[in-house]
């Protein structure tokens, strides 16, 4: 679109208060703007039709599942991202789609990964023109940023898409769920079968939103699926066996290893050395990190410190890994809460520990529903692809302007969590990781507490107290621009990427005011 | 006498000298020093490229507090004298010196830095001297070889070549390095150097590193060499006093200040007699203790 009706949003980006074909936005005006206890929050009621009582819901063909779910052009459909990299789903999806000449359809999933070219070529063919996702990679990335799609994409964490889809701002026609281990009446579980992915946290909300559910298995289960049941029976409409849902050894990656990567490492142990200096390792602490970089690395110290000071910590939340459920079957913590289960080691936690606990995304970081769980942790750890001066995360755009990454759940905890901790490598491939000004906001530097680089770490001037903390502990805190500079000093300062001002991207704060724009890649 | 309070060397990291994504990292990784490597790390081919390389990281990063120590090639290679002319203009702080078995070793090396120093308009002796005792006929000669120059700031050994000399098997005990370790460490102090023990090789066995990390210190090594930056941190636990360590020494420390204030020769700490070697050991004790992140007085 053309950059009109652009104003500044509360932290001087322009936005667009009116996309034609999407609607009126509300520029982003700060982390707690509509959480201060008077935002009047009004879902939208869509009329569904009710399906008449059947005991025979397997369709003979996906295609034929499509026909009767009613689908036509420019409704929307989604898809979850459980399924990792080896999700086949999405692909299979859409060509069928297009040899049934649907035309313009809006494609929502929860996320879009390494095996989603294949959106790309939809999107050329215009079986898709909208997109609504928290993230992509590969050639999905570089048709958004050079301009391919009719309408600027929808990038929103997991919490504000929960939120998105429970107040009908994203309201899905037709869900198609990859289920691993599905029932003849729907009932199904991503804890068994050979394509078994663990939690199906965006599979809840999708199955419980959308007006037609389908679950597409490649392991039909005796009624009733037991002895877990993640989505049940009365949210599914149909179901579809097919061969394969997706590849086995890209679903069920080996457990992710702590990295050996001395840099990686050097940033895990500052992070550490600002949690233990922070105090909030301690009884009944909560915990998020991730599985990249040096997220493990900062759980395996974690975890070590715990063991040795006798600390039992009350819960980890997120994408949860198999180190993380190792800690919990060590009795480190009381329970896991897991919407999204990273790697294979998971599986079998999530389905034989009662303390590992399977939670739907809206459960884990909506800003507008009770009490989300983002919203009582202790820390969280994340990483990013660049940080600014004024601790802006982007965790969307790569150094060429181009769109490859997601957004997920790092907005969401940031601003729950009352110590966020950023874990980034100063520079990569020669390029440094602290910018004046991020290309794409996604996550607020008020939400942001600490940048741990491998060459010291900046603290928000907004806490003072921890840098107090973290200075007395001796740690190597500097001002985010000295940082800075001193990175500088060793790569340079590199050429700034040129953007046209055409939009081809919206990224909405989990609130669902819009926080940042991206731009066509000239 | 070279006291620890120069600067501290507890642990001194080996850097491949062919690997730039390292090299610029040198500042991070948290060690007291690093050792550019020229040597065993290198393969023949690589020589030349590694020795540039390092000669202009020296030249245009930014070490920080690290101690650079480049590690050349031993004498009885073609690459030593190469080695020096390239790396002593760039400034190291010191080169290790593999293969030293005699004190002629030390004076070739050490007339070849004099010349170049003083041809580059360098303060003399200022690249000094790390010699590294690889063979039984270095561990019999070490008194000799400490003693051969004042540019040497410290003996180390090379456990794997001595092994080797020696025909013998490393074991995990580390008790057949016993003597030579000793010998390296009572010819050092008996002339004012540091000591520096050897690599621990298994870089997935923190807890073998620990155990001879401890040993190490207890041994009387001033510093201990690590292979791989998850190394540091355990060596630097090694070198840490205790608490009750700590408050001893604050109060030697405490006592001699207020001696001096009050223009006292004598020093009286807990109704006992202090003199200057204990109050020395235990100002070594708190730096040690402010090094690794202890709340300290009285420095």
């Amino acid at each position: 679109m053309k950059p009109e009706n652009l104003v500044k949003n509360g932290i001087g980006r322009e936005v667009p208060t009116f996309v034609p074909g999407l609607g009126e936005f509300a520029p982003y005006a700060g982390p707690r703007a509509r959480l201060d206890g008077k935002h009047l929050w009004t879902p939208t009621l869509y009329p569904r039709k009710i399906a008449a009582p059947t005991t025979n819901k397997v369709a003979r063909s996906l295609k034929e599942a499509i026909e009767k779910s009613g689908l036509r052009d420019g409704m929307t459909i989604s898809f979850h991202h459980h399924l990792r990299n080896g999700d086949a789903l999405v692909g299979m999806t859409l060509s069928l789609l297009d040899e049934m000449g649907l035309r313009n359809i809006t494609l929502a999933p929860s996320s879009l990964g390494d095996s989603h070219d294949c959106v790309a070529d939809a999107v050329r063919k215009g079986v898709v023109t909208r997109l609504n996702t928290s993230g992509v990679r590969g050639e999905v990335g570089k048709a958004i940023s050079n301009g391919e799609f009719e309408l600027p994409v929808m990038i929103r964490s997991h919490g504000g898409r929960a939120r998105a889809v429970e107040e009908g701002s994203l309201h899905i026609d037709v869900a198609f769920l990859a289920a691993p281990a599905c029932d003849r009446l729907g009932n199904f579980t991503g804890s068994a079968g050979k394509t078994a992915c663990g939690s199906m946290g965006y599979a809840m909300l999708d199955a419980r939103y959308a007006d037609h559910v389908i679950a597409v298995t490649d392991n039909l289960a005796e009624y009733p699926l037991a002895p877990r049941i993640s989505v049940p029976q009365y949210l599914v409409d149909q179901v579809v066996v097919v061969d394969s849902i997706g590849d086995p050894s890209k679903i069920a990656t080996g457990a992710t290893r702590v990295t050996r990567d001395p840099v990686q490492l050097r940033i895990a142990e500052l992070a550490f050395g600002l949690l233990k200096a922070s105090g909030t390792l301690k009884n009944g602490c909560s915990f998020q990190t991730g599985g990249g970089g040096p997220s493990l690395a900062v759980a395996r110290y974690v975890k070590e410190y715990m063991k040795s000071h006798a600390i039992r910590g009350s819960y980890c939340i997120g994408g949860i890994t198999g180190y993380m459920a190792s800690m919990l079957e060590e009795g480190l913590f009381d329970a896991l809460f897991d919407v999204q289960s990273f790697d294979a080691a998971v599986t079998s936690s999530i389905a034989n520990n009662p303390r590992h606990i399977e939670v739907d995304v809206s459960c884990y970081a909506n800003p507008f529903n009770k009490g989300c769980l983002v919203n009582d942790l202790d820390v969280v750890i994340l990483a990013a692809l660049d940080v600014d001066a004024d601790f802006n995360v982007d965790v969307l755009t790569g150094h060429d302007g181009v769109l490859r990454g997601a957004s997920g759940g790092h907005s969401d905890t940031a601003a729950g969590a009352k110590l966020t901790v950023i874990t980034i490598p100063s520079m990569r491939n020669g390029v440094p990781s602290i910018r004046n000004r991020v290309q794409t906001v996604v996550t607020p530097g008020e939400t942001v507490d600490v940048i741990v680089t491998e060459r010291g770490m900046a603290i928000n001037p907004l806490r003072e107290d921890l840098r107090a903390l973290a200075s007395d502990a001796g740690l190597p805190v500097k001002d985010i621009r000295q940082l800075k500079a001193e990175i500088e000093k060793v790569t340079g300062i590199p050429d700034e990427v040129r953007f046209g001002d055409e939009i081809v991207g919206l990224v909405e704060y989990r609130d669902g005011t819009v926080i940042d724009t991206i731009r066509k890649v000239l | 006498m070279t006291t620890f309070l120069d600067r501290p060397r507890r642990s001194l990291l080996y850097i491949p000298g062919n690997n730039p994504g390292m090299i610029q990292n040198c500042a991070i990784y948290g060690s007291d020093g690093v050792l550019l490597d020229l040597e065993d790390s290198i393969s023949i081919s690589e020589k030349d490229s590694a020795r540039k390389l390092v000669k202009h990281a020296l030249k245009t990063l930014d070490f920080g507090t690290v101690e650079r120590v480049v590690r050349i090639n031993g004498l009885d290679t073609p690459f030593f004298r190469d080695d020096l002319e390239e790396i002593v203009p760039s400034r190291p702080d010191a080169v290790r010196i593999p293969k030293i078995d005699s004190p002629d070793d030390i004076r070739t090396a050490d007339e070849i830095i004099t010349r170049l120093e003083r041809e580059h308009g360098m303060e003399a002796g200022s690249v000094r001297i790390h010699a590294m005792l690889e063979t039984a006929r270095a561990i019999v000669n070490a008194h000799m070889i400490a003693a051969s120059s004042p540019r040497i700031l410290g003996l180390t050994i090379g456990g794997q070549d001595l092994a080797a000399d020696l025909g013998i098997k490393a074991t995990r005990e580390g008790l057949e390095m016993l003597y030579a370790k000793s010998a390296v460490i009572l010819a050092a102090k008996a002339n004012g150097l540091l000591a520096f023990d050897t690599v621990y090789t298994d870089i997935n066995n923190p807890e073998g590193l620990r155990e001879q990390a401890r040993m190490s210190v207890s041994l009387g090594f001033s510093g201990k060499a690590a292979i791989h930056p998850s190394q540091i941190s355990i060596i630097h636990e090694a070198f840490a006093p205790d608490e009750k360590e700590v408050r001893k020494a604050e109060r030697i420390v405490r006592g001699a200040q207020e001696a001096e204030e009050r223009g006292l020769g004598v020093v009286a700490v807990d109704g006992r007699m202090v003199d200057a070697p204990v109050v020395a050991q235990a100002v070594r004790t708190l730096e040690l203790a402010r090094l690794a992140g202890m709340e300290v007085e009285g420095l």
